[in-house]
């Protein structure tokens, strides 16, 4: 039991990184679209990439956790 | 119209095969409810679709479900049998020297008395043989890749026959703005203009293969509430597929930047090197990895909110678990599409890096 | 844990119908199907040069036929314009003629009146001589019928007129 607390802590703290880094990306692709909306089909791709590099991250830590959890 | 037809003559078909299983007796003090047992055994697999469940008046929990074929390769022997002849695990079959047992939906091989062996973890020791059983997954995903194919053959002859000029109708209207999308916004965008054909086949099929998946997946009964495309299985094997597209077509200038990276000094090269070895099997690992826990995540969400009632056996709550498990239900509806999406548009971003000339 | 590791089953399943409909999809479903939009859309962009081509035709034509009004009316008032020159003329000319007529006819009238009055004159002066011819000699009838009043008279008229 104290293992799986400790896993959920752990599954907390992916959480919050990922959801951070993904919020700024959102946060700065809306700030370019809204400045360059000519663009911003291109802008929502470089988005989404890069978010999905983070998810992929995110997730790595969280089958990790799972794993030896 | 006519996929419509065959859909229910395929379903009027199958339905003669529903097995009743034997009743069994539902015990006096009915135990707590295991909601981690109850949505494993969801979001798992199993060798019988399961329809319905219910009382009976006399008492007995009946269980009405399709049984459906196991594949068993054995030996050297192929064996091929409904699976209503485990009768839930209660029955042992043959084959060969050996027994087959289905415990906890998988299959093992056992002596005649159908002993199964634990290790310290209480992880069954007990061999698996080769198994190529039609499971739940299985059947829903054949059914899917019917609807599917049904769907664009039949639009596809529309298309053929009423000619590009005509006015789209019908399926038409639903289907050609996500294949236009597909074709300019996703593959286009991402991909050389003289390769897009070369590839905008295998990304079509990826993309409604997994969106028709994921949504056969989110149907709450019969032929849906497989997990599929929320099992590690398949979006392994797509995302091997991924690969494959990206490495088999790989341009000079990509297999250059993976082993010999240009523009550094060689000490950094030689550390460079590892990391894109490393890279060209972390992107399609983190695509398995992405579609798998989305979706999964999603049955987990709505089976764990309906499950509330349950585990507080209390019809108080039912409103708001059932607000809120249908919330998250019209979300998945977005994810199901998104996550094809996200598949579709890394896919063509990976192959476009791999093959698009070096500007 | 157990739903992390791949099923060989489910794998092979998921090999088999992805490629099998990869396979019959290219054939039978996405080569019509994108095959058809590609000919719509070949189809809206040559109806579109056509539609250019169409306009720039009839921007051309419009631009002709503006050409040919302003040349017509160009024309047109050129014409006018000659016709009221000529009319002009043909009025001056005329009035010019009929001025000269007048002028001619006038000197013609004032030539009669003139040898008419001259005729006049002459036959007034010599009906006048005639008459003081008789008027005289009859006079001197009455006044000479006396030798001295005669000769009265002779000298008179004798120192009246000079003889140098």
């Amino acid at each position: 039991m104290e293992g799986m607390s400790l896993t959920v802590i752990g599954l907390g703290i992916i959480v919050l990184g990922a959801s951070l880094g993904i919020g700024r990306i959102g946060q700065a692709a809306m700030e370019a679209m809204a400045r360059q909306p000519e663009i911003s089909s291109k802008i929502q791709t470089a988005m989404i990439v890069i978010a999905a590099l983070i998810e992929g991250a995110a997730l790595f830590a969280i089958v990790v956790a799972w794993l030896k959890g | 119209m006519r996929a419509l037809k065959n859909l229910v003559f395929l379903l009027l078909f199958f339905v003669p095969v529903l097995a009743f299983a034997a009743p069994e007796e539902t015990k006096e003090d009915a135990p707590e409810f295991d909601v981690t047992g109850m949505i494993m055994h969801h979001i798992g697999d199993a060798y019988d679709f399961h329809i319905i469940s219910f009382t009976n008046g006399r008492g007995e929990k009946v269980h009405v479900s399709l049984p459906l074929p196991v594949i068993i390769w054995h030996e050297g022997h192929l064996q091929i049998f409904m699976s209503s002849r485990f009768q839930g695990g209660a029955a042992l079959v043959a084959a060969g020297d050996d027994y087959l047992k289905l415990y906890h939906e998988k299959v093992y091989l056992t002596d005649a008395e159908g002993t199964i062996y634990y290790d310290d973890a209480h992880q069954v020791l007990n061999p698996k043989p080769l198994n190529l059983s039609i499971t739940k997954n299985v059947a829903s995903m054949l059914l899917a890749s019917l609807l599917l194919a049904m769907v664009f053959i039949s639009v596809a002859r529309v298309y053929a026959k009423r000619g590009g000029l005509s006015v789209p109708k019908g399926l038409q209207l639903a289907i050609e703005p996500v294949v236009l999308y597909i074709r300019d916004d996703i593959v286009g965008a991402q991909i050389d203009k003289d390769k897009v054909n070369k590839f905008l086949p295998f990304l079509l099929t990826v993309f409604f293969f997994i969106w028709f998946n994921n949504m056969l997946g989110l149907i709450p009964f019969f032929p849906g509430g497989a997990n599929m495309s929320g099992n590690i299985s398949f979006t392994l094997t797509l995302a091997v597929f991924t690969f494959f597209a990206t490495n088999l077509f790989g341009s000079r200038h990509y297999w250059k930047e993976i082993l010999w990276p240009p523009g550094a000094p060689v000490y950094v090269k030689l550390f460079l090197i590892p990391i894109e070895f490393i890279g060209m099997f972390t992107k399609p690992f983190a695509l398995m990895l992405r579609l798998f826990a989305n979706i999964t995540a999603g049955h987990i969400i709505v089976l764990s909110l309906t499950s509330i009632i349950f585990v507080l056996q209390s019809i108080y709550v039912a409103p708001l678990s059932v607000l809120l498990s249908l919330m998250i239900f019209s979300l998945e509806f977005l994810v199901a599409l998104l996550q094809a999406y996200i598949f579709t548009l890394l896919s063509a971003l990976f192959i476009g890096l791999a093959v698009n000339e070096h500007h | 844990m157990g739903i992390l590791t791949p099923d060989p089953g489910l794998v092979f399943w998921t090999s088999l119908s992805f490629i099998t409909l990869l396979l019959i999809l290219r054939k039978y479903a996405w080569k019509p199907i994108l095959r058809a939009l590609k000919v719509r859309e070949e189809y809206i962009e040559f109806s579109l040069k056509d539609a250019e081509q169409a306009k720039e035709e009839i921007r051309k034509m419009a631009e002709t036929r503006k050409q040919m009004m302003n040349a017509a009316r160009l024309e047109r008032e050129g014409l006018i314009r000659e016709a009221r020159e000529l009319k002009e003329e043909i009025i001056e000319e005329a009035r010019a003629a009929a001025k000269l007529e007048a002028a001619r006819m006038v000197e013609k009238a004032r030539e009669q009146i003139d040898r008419e009055r001259k005729e006049a004159v002459a036959n007034i002066r010599q009906q006048v001589g005639l008459m003081s011819l008789e008027i005289a000699e009859k006079i001197l009838k009455e006044e000479l019928v006396s030798e001295e009043k005669q000769q009265s008279v002779i000298e008179k008229y004798l120192q009246q007129v000079d003889f140098n």
